[in-house]
C-alpha cells in the first residue's frame, strides 16, 4: 500500500475545495474527502495485520524511499508500524468528527475546512515519517494553519491565543530543529530507522542533544512549565481546531518524544529520567488542581488535558516496557476521549451560547444525546473501567510501580492520587451542567443534537468503548 | 578570440544592448505610450532571462580580470529574474511616472554593475562593478522625484555608500600594498594572517558589510529603504543584497581562504549581532516597509549565519537562499507596492481586514511571510534549514541555537502583519484593488518559486553540484 496517499488525499480535497460553489457542496466535500481517509485508515490497518501476519519480522510496513536533496543525505522516507496504524486511525476518527461538528460554520467556510484538511496532512505525514527531516518538516506544517484556525474562528481571546500558541510551538520546534541537526551532525543521515538500529551516537552527544528533542516535542504534548499555550490555544479555538490540537496535536509531541528523543537517545534517556519523572508528576498534579478552579468548560477541558498528557510523559519517563505501552495507550484514548469533550462543549456552546459552568444547568433534560456523551467522556477521564481511560492510566501505573526506587514510587503515588481530584472535578461539573434545575428558561427551547453531532458522538465513543471492553488488539498493534 | 568574449559576456552585453535600445527610443521624437513601452520593456527583460539560460564555456578574460564559470552565470540568472519581478511588480507606479524611461536605463545599468561584480578576479574589478551600481542606485532611491522623503533617502544612501566605499577602497590599497597584487589568486598566495593584513581585512569585510546591512553597519538602511520607492526598496533588499552577497561569499571563499578561522569568528559575530538587532527592532514597526527592512536586516544575519560554515553546503545554501529570498520578500513587496500605488496606505493599520476585499492579495502576502519566517511547506524553511545546517557544521551549537530562537522571534512580527490582514477588523478597510496583468504574472512567479524551490530538491541539488567549497 502506498503510504504517500494518506498525505494525498487531504491535499486532494483542499485542491477541490476552491472550485466548490456554496456552503453545501464545500462541507460535503470535506466529509467526502475524510470519510475516504477513514477507509484508507482502515484498510492500511487490515493490510499491516495481513503484512504483519506473513513476514512479521520486519519492523518497518509499506516502506518507501524517494531521495529528495540527495547533496544533504534527506530522503523522503516513510513506513509504518503498528503504534503509527494506531495514531493514524486516531487521526483519520477524529477528523471525520471534527468536520462533522463543523457542519454548520457559516463564515469563510471553504477557507475553515482547506485548513482543517492541511492540518490533517500535516499529522499524516508526521507519523508516516521514518526520515528526520521529513518528520520536523511535517511537524512545522500544521503551524499556519492553527494560527489561521483559532485567529479567524476562535472565540475569546483569540489573536492573543493564537499568537501564543504560534510562538510556543514555533519555540518548540526550535528546540526539536537543534536536537535534529544534533543528530544528524553525528550521524551524517536523517534516517530514523537507520540511526536506531545503528545506535552509535555518542554519550557526550546525546546528553547535550536529548534535552533538546525531548523539552522540543514535549512543548507541543504540555510539558511542564511549557503547558501555558494549552489552555488558552484550546479554549479559544473553534470546536474543530480544540478536537484537532488536543486530540491528535498534543500526540504528535508524544509521538516525538518517544519516537524520535527516547528511542535514538535510550541512554541519555535513562540518564534525564529523574528529571522527565519529576516533570511529569508536576504537570499531572498541578494540572489537575488547575483544572478544579476553572470555571469554564473548555478550560477545564484544556487544563485536564495538561493532567492526563503528562501521563504520557511519565510513562515515557519511567521506561519500562509497560509504561511505555502505557504512554502509547494513553495517547490514543487521550485523543479520542478529549476530542469527543471538546465536541460535547462545543455542541453545548453552539445551543447556549455559554461555557460557564454556573451559567449552566439541567441540559439533561433538554438534550439528553448531548448530555450522554458529555457524561462518557467525563467518566473516560475520570478512568472509569470499561472505558479506554482505564485502561490507559493503569497500564501506566503498572509500568510505573515496576520502577523500585522511592523517588519512582513517590511520583507513582502522587500521580494515581491525581485521579482523585479528577474525579472531583469531573463530577462537579457534569453535576452543576447537566443535572439540577434548569438555570436560564430559554434553555428549554434549545434541540438536541442534529445527525452530524449524533454521528460524531457514536463514532468517537465507538473508538472509547472498544478500546476500553477490548484493550488487547490495540496493545498487540502497540507491542508488535 | 572575440567570439571567445562576446559569448563570455553574453549576460553583459544583453543587457547593456537593451539599456542602448532604451536610450535610443528616448531620444527618438515621439516617446510611446507608457502602457506598451511597459509590456515592451518587460518582454525583453523576460528575453533576457531565458537568453541567460543558454549554456557557454568557463572563460577567464582581461588577464583574470573577468572570470565566468556555470556557477556564475546561474548567480546572474537569479538577478535576472529578480529584476524581471521587480520590473512587473512596479508596473502601477510606473505606468504614471514620467520619467519611465530613465528607470529602467538606470535599473539595467545597476544590473550591468552587479554582472561584472560577480564575475570580479580581481578587486580592482569589483569595486569598478560595485561602484557603477551603487550611483544609479542612488539615483533610483531618489526617484519619487516630488517627494522629500525620497530625496532625503538618497542623499543618506550616497553618503553612507561613499562611506563605505571609502572604506573598502581603503582597505584595498593596504591589501595591495601588504600582498603586491589584486588579483584574488595573488592574494590567495599572499596573506599568511600577520596583524597587518587582519587589520586590511576587517576593512574590507566591513565594507561588504555595509552593502549586506550587517550590524553595526545597518543604520542607513531603514531610512532609505522607508524613503525610496517600493519597487526600488524591494530590488535594493533583494537584488543588490543578493549580489553583494554572492560575490561575498566567492571572495571569502578564493581569496581569503588562508584567513578562514578568523573570518569564521567575525561573520558569527556579525551574524548574531545582525539577527538580533534587525529582530529587536522590527518587532515594535509600525509601518510595513520599515518592518520589512529590518526584517531583511535579520535575512543577511541568516545568510551570515550560513557563511560560517566555510563549506560547499554554506556556499549552496547561500545561493539556494538568497534565490529563496528573492521570491518571498519580492512577494511581500509586490502587495506593498501594488497597494502602495493605489492608495498610498503604507502602514499595518492599513491592512487590517485587507483579507475581506483582497483575498488573493491577502494570500500572496500571507504566503510570502510564511516563507520570510521559515515556515514549511514554503521555501523560506528549506532556505533557513540548510543555512543552519551549514552554520553547525563546525559544532557552533550554541551559534545555531542562537540562530533558531531568533526564528521564534521574527515568527512573532511577521504574524502580526497576518493577523492585521486576516483578523482585526477595520471600519474602512482598502477597498478591492484591481490587479493588473503584468503584476499578477509577478505574484504568480513568486507563488510558484516559493513552492516549488522549497519542495523540489533538485534545485538545491543541481545549486550544490555547482558550488564552491573550501
Amino acid at each position: 500500500m502506498n503510504l504517500s496517499l494518506l498525505i494525498i488525499l487531504p491535499l486532494l480535497t483542499v485542491l477541490t475545495l476552491p472550485f466548490c460553489r456554496g456552503r453545501d457542496q464545500v462541507r460535503w466535500v470535506s466529509l467526502a474527502g475524510v470519510t475516504v481517509q477513514l477507509i484508507v485508515s482502515l484498510a492500511l490497518l487490515a493490510f499491516y495485520w495481513r503484512e504483519h501476519a506473513a513476514h512479521g519480522a520486519t519492523r518497518f510496513f509499506f516502506e518507501y524511499r524517494q531521495p529528495w536533496f540527495s547533496a544533504l543525505n534527506i530522503e523522503y522516507h516513510v513506513g509504518v508500524d503498528g503504534i503509527s496504524v494506531s495514531m493514524i486511525l486516531l487521526t483519520a476518527l477524529v477528523m471525520v468528527g471534527a468536520v462533522l461538528v463543523s457542519w454548520n460554520i457559516d463564515t469563510q467556510c471553504k477557507e475553515f475546512f482547506v485548513l482543517l484538511l492541511l492540518l490533517s496532512a500535516g499529522a499524516y505525514g508526521f507519523f508516516i515519517s521514518l526520515d528526520l527531516f521529513t518528520l520536523f518538516f511535517f511537524l512545522e506544517v500544521s503551524v499556519i494553519p492553527k494560527f489561521l484556525l483559532i485567529g479567524i474562528w476562535g472565540s475569546g481571546p483569540k489573536e492573543y491565543a493564537a499568537m501564543k500558541l504560534a510562538l510556543m510551538l514555533m519555540g518548540g520546534s526550535a528546540l526539536t530543529f537543534v536536537g535534529v541537526l544534533g543528530v544528524y551532525y553525528h550521524a551524517h543521515s536523517f534516517d530514523l530507522a537507520r540511526i536506531f538500529y545503528e545506535g552509535g551516537i555518542p554519550m557526550p552527544v546525546q546528553r547535550l542533544f536529548f534535552p533538546f528533542l525531548f523539552v522540543g516535542f514535549g512543548v507541543f504534548s504540555a510539558l511542564f512549565p511549557f503547558h501555558t499555550w494549552v489552555p488558552d490555544g484550546h479554549s479559544s479555538a473553534p470546536t474543530a481546531a480544540s478536537m484537532f490540537l488536543a486530540g491528535i496535536s498534543m500526540k504528535l509531541g508524544g509521538y516525538g518524544c518517544l519516537r524520535v528523543a527516547i528511542a535514538l537517545m535510550p541512554e541519555a534517556a535513562k540518564e534525564y529520567s529523574p528529571i522527565i519523572v519529576t516533570l511529569a508528576t508536576i504537570g499531572i498534579v498541578y494540572g489537575a488542581f488547575a483544572t478544579m478552579m476553572q470555571k469554564d468548560l473548555k478550560y477545564i477541558n484544556a487544563y485536564s488535558s495538561v493532567s492526563h498528557c503528562g501521563f504520557i510523559l511519565l510513562g515515557a519517563g519511567m521506561m519500562t516496557p509497560t509504561a511505555l505501552t502505557g504512554a502509547y495507550l494513553q495517547m490514543i484514548s487521550h485523543g479520542l476521549m478529549t476530542a469527543l469533550f471538546f465536541a460535547a462543549i462545543g455542541m453545548i456552546y453552539d445551543r447556549t451560547h455559554t461555557r460557564m459552568v454556573e451559567k449552566l444547568g439541567g441540559l439533561q433534560k433538554i438534550m439528553p444525546f448531548i448530555a450522554t456523551i458529555f457524561v462518557i467522556a467525563g467518566l473516560c477521564s475520570l478512568g472509569l473501567p470499561g472505558l479506554s481511560g482505564f485502561v490507559a492510566e493503569m497500564t501506566v501505573f503498572i509500568g510505573s510501580w515496576q520502577r523500585p526506587e522511592s523517588g519512582y514510587r513517590l511520583a507513582t503515588i502522587l500521580s494515581c492520587a491525581s485521579i482523585v481530584i479528577t474525579a472531583v472535578y469531573i463530577l462537579r461539573a457534569t453535576g452543576q451542567t447537566l443535572m439540577g434545575p434548569v438555570k436560564d428558561p430559554k434553555y428549554n427551547s434549545l434541540p438536541d443534537a442534529g445527525w452530524n453531532e449524533r454521528f460524531t458522538g457514536i463514532l468517537l465513543v465507538a473508538g472509547i468503548l472498544v478500546i476500553g471492553t477490548a484493550p488487547f488488539w490495540l496493545t498487540e498493534l502497540i507491542n508488535k | 578570440m572575440w567570439n571567445g568574449i562576446i559569448v563570455s559576456l553574453r549576460q553583459e552585453l544583453i543587457v547593456t544592448v537593451i539599456l542602448f535600445l532604451l536610450l535610443f527610443i528616448k531620444v527618438a521624437a515621439n516617446e510611446p505610450r507608457p502602457g506598451v513601452l511597459l509590456n515592451g520593456i518587460n518582454v525583453l527583460l523576460a528575453i533576457n532571462l531565458v537568453l541567460g539560460f543558454f549554456p557557454g564555456p568557463d572563460a577567464v578574460l582581461f588577464n583574470g580580470m573577468f572570470h565566468t564559470d556555470r556557477l556564475i552565470v546561474l548567480e546572474k540568472n537569479i538577478l535576472n529574474l529578480g529584476t524581471l519581478i521587480v520590473s512587473l511588480q512596479a508596473y502601477d507606479w510606473l505606468k504614471t511616472h514620467r520619467q519611465l524611461l530613465e528607470f529602467y536605463m538606470l535599473l539595467l545599468a545597476t544590473l550591468t554593475g552587479f554582472f561584472f561584480m560577480i564575475s570580479a578576479g580581481n578587486l580592482l574589478m569589483f569595486y569598478l562593478g560595485l561602484e557603477l551600481s551603487t550611483i544609479p542606485l542612488t539615483a533610483l532611491s531618489g526617484f519619487d522625484l516630488e517627494k522629500r522623503q525620497s530625496s532625503e533617502a538618497a542623499m543618506k544612501f550616497i553618503i553612507s555608500s561613499a562611506f563605505s566605499s571609502a572604506l573598502l577602497l581603503f582597505g584595498i590599497s593596504l591589501l595591495y600594498g601588504a600582498t603586491g597584487t589584486l588579483s584574488f589568486d595573488g592574494i590567495l598566495r599572499h596573506l599568511d594572517g600577520s596583524a597587518f593584513q587582519l587589520f586590511v581585512f576587517i576593512l574590507v569585510i566591513s565594507g561588504f558589510a555595509f552593502k549586506i546591512s550587517a550590524v553595526p553597519f545597518h543604520l542607513w538602511t531603514a531610512d532609505v529603504y522607508e524613503g525610496s520607492p517600493v519597487p526600488v526598496t524591494a530590488y535594493l533588499s533583494v537584488i543588490s543584497k543578493g549580489a553583494v552577497f554572492f560575490i561575498f561569499v566567492q571572495t571569502l571563499f578564493t581569496a581569503f581562504k588562508p584567513l578562514v578561522e578568523d573570518w569564521q569568528n567575525i561573520l558569527m559575530l556579525l551574524s548574531v549581532l545582525t539577527m538580533l538587532t534587525g529582530n529587536l527592532f522590527a518587532l515594535r514597526q509600525n509601518k510595513l516597509k520599515r518592518l520589512l527592512a529590518f526584517s531583511s536586516i535579520t535575512q543577511s544575519g541568516f545568510i551570515l549565519a550560513g557563511m560560517v560554515g566555510a563549506s560547499k553546503t554554506a556556499d549552496a545554501s547561500v545561493i539556494y537562499f538568497v534565490l529563496i529570498y528573492i521570491f518571498s520578500n519580492l512577494g511581500a513587496f509586490g502587495v506593498v507596492a501594488l497597494i502602495s500605488a493605489q492608495t498610498g496606505r503604507e502602514t499595518i493599520d492599513d491592512y487590517r481586514g485587507l483579507y475581506a476585499n483582497n483575498p488573493l492579495l491577502s494570500w500572496v502576502m500571507a504566503i510570502s511571510l510564511f516563507s520570510l519566517a521559515g515556515i514549511p511547506p514554503t521555501a523560506g524553511f528549506f532556505g533557513k534549514f540548510f543555512l543552519l545546517i551549514a552554520a553547525g557544521g563546525k559544532g557552533n551549537y550554541v551559534f545555531i541555537t542562537i540562530a533558531a530562537l531568533n526564528m521564534v522571534i521574527s515568527l512573532y512580527y511577521y504574524l502580526r502583519v497576518i493577523k492585521a490582514i486576516f483578523m482585526d477588523p477595520q471600519p474602512a478597510p482598502i477597498g478591492k484593488l484591481t490587479i493588473p496583468l503584468l503584476p499578477n504574472i509577478a505574484f504568480l512567479l513568486c507563488l510558484v518559486g516559493i513552492f516549488v524551490t522549497g519542495l523540489m530538491g533538485w534545485v538545491y541539488d543541481y545549486i550544490y553540484s555547482l558550488s564552491i567549497g573550501l
